[in-house]
């Protein structure tokens, strides 16, 4: 944990006021299925695990969510998907992987049958709708991490 | 594979714009001179230093005076930290105690130095230890540690009903 005041300003009423951050710096380890999942996204791939009932999972769950078993079975998955349904954020803030307005997008990606959530480079609010056609824009350096996929970029001219 | 991905940082924060408010600000602007300066509750007199948030625990009364306590008090109760963690930036084992301040009626947790743990017992009677004046701030750092004044310890009876 880490916090702190170095700099402070005095208000109009005489009150101090500083800036404080509290933080965690946590790091923690992913277990087989997310090393997996993350190794992927590293190289362009994303893979989910297939469920009992023959689902696949997007991101992988680790258990069947019906038998709670461990899930062991792989299938690869696209990197282009519908949007499901969105959200628009007119004020990104630190950690966005966008740093202008985007929308915040569940993705069905092709091959999957859950729906994964990130940010969609529409430009503006009026340029998005559900069933439009997305895909994944790749990190230039990626770090083994969902933002290898900076975001999803509308698939021109394809609305679904 | 060695290459695979093992383990992620996810780092978490929260940066907040403190406000101390007027009543703390005084007790704040003391410690830029060297100074403790506590509050007094309106109704129950007890002198808080620190000022809390400027409210009475006992009372719920908006403190009202600001009250200059003495620099010298007696460490009520302590603590010894023999644990590492973490940040820790302070050799183990140190202590930690809550002194109460000449002329206030609530202690103030801080660190105590100088001394072997050992050595340390209620009733002790300590002093501050201020860092270069130049590195003053407006916060309680400012004193690095209290330290024994070497006085005769305090009986336990001045001191009983703060703990």
């Amino acid at each position: 944990m880490s916090g702190g005041t170095s700099e402070y300003s005095i208000a109009a009423d005489g009150s101090f006021t500083a800036p404080l951050e509290l933080s965690y710096p946590y790091k923690r380890t992913v277990g087989p299925i997310l090393s997996r999942f993350l190794t992927g996204l590293r190289d362009q791939r994303i893979e989910g695990t297939k469920g009992s009932d023959g689902r696949v999972h997007v991101p992988p769950a680790e258990f069947d969510p019906i038998t709670g078993e461990h899930l062991t079975e792989w299938a690869d998955v696209a990197s282009t998907g519908t949007i499901v349904t969105w959200s628009w954020q007119p004020a990104p803030v630190e950690g966005n992987t966008l740093q202008h307005p985007f929308a915040w997008a569940l993705i069905s990606l092709d091959g999957a049958d859950t729906n994964v959530l990130h940010a969609v480079d529409a430009g503006r609010a009026d340029a998005i709708k559900t069933g439009m056609r997305v895909t994944a824009r790749w990190a230039d350096e990626p770090s083994g991490s969902i933002t290898d996929i900076v975001c999803f970029d509308l698939t021109s001219g394809s609305p679904a | 594979m060695s290459d695979d991905v093992l383990r992620i940082r996810t780092p978490i924060g929260i940066k907040y714009q403190y406000s101390a408010g007027p009543r703390v600000s005084s007790h704040l602007l003391g410690l830029m001179e060297g100074r403790f300066v506590g509050k007094r509750c309106p109704v129950c007199e007890l002198v808080y230093m620190p000022p809390r948030n400027g409210t009475c625990a006992k009372c719920g009364a908006l403190l009202g005076e600001d009250v200059e306590v003495s620099q010298r008090g007696t460490i009520t109760t302590f603590c010894v930290v023999n644990v590492p963690f973490l940040g820790q930036t302070i050799k183990i084992p140190y202590v930690s105690a809550t002194i109460l301040l000449d002329g206030a009626d609530m202690g103030m947790q801080h660190l105590i130095q100088e001394v072997d743990a050992a050595d340390v017992r209620m009733g002790m009677r300590v002093e501050p230890v201020w860092r270069p004046r130049e590195e003053w701030q407006p916060s309680l750092e400012n004193v690095m540690h209290f330290r024994p004044t070497g006085e005769p310890d305090a009986p336990f009876d001045s001191y009983a009903g703060h703990l």
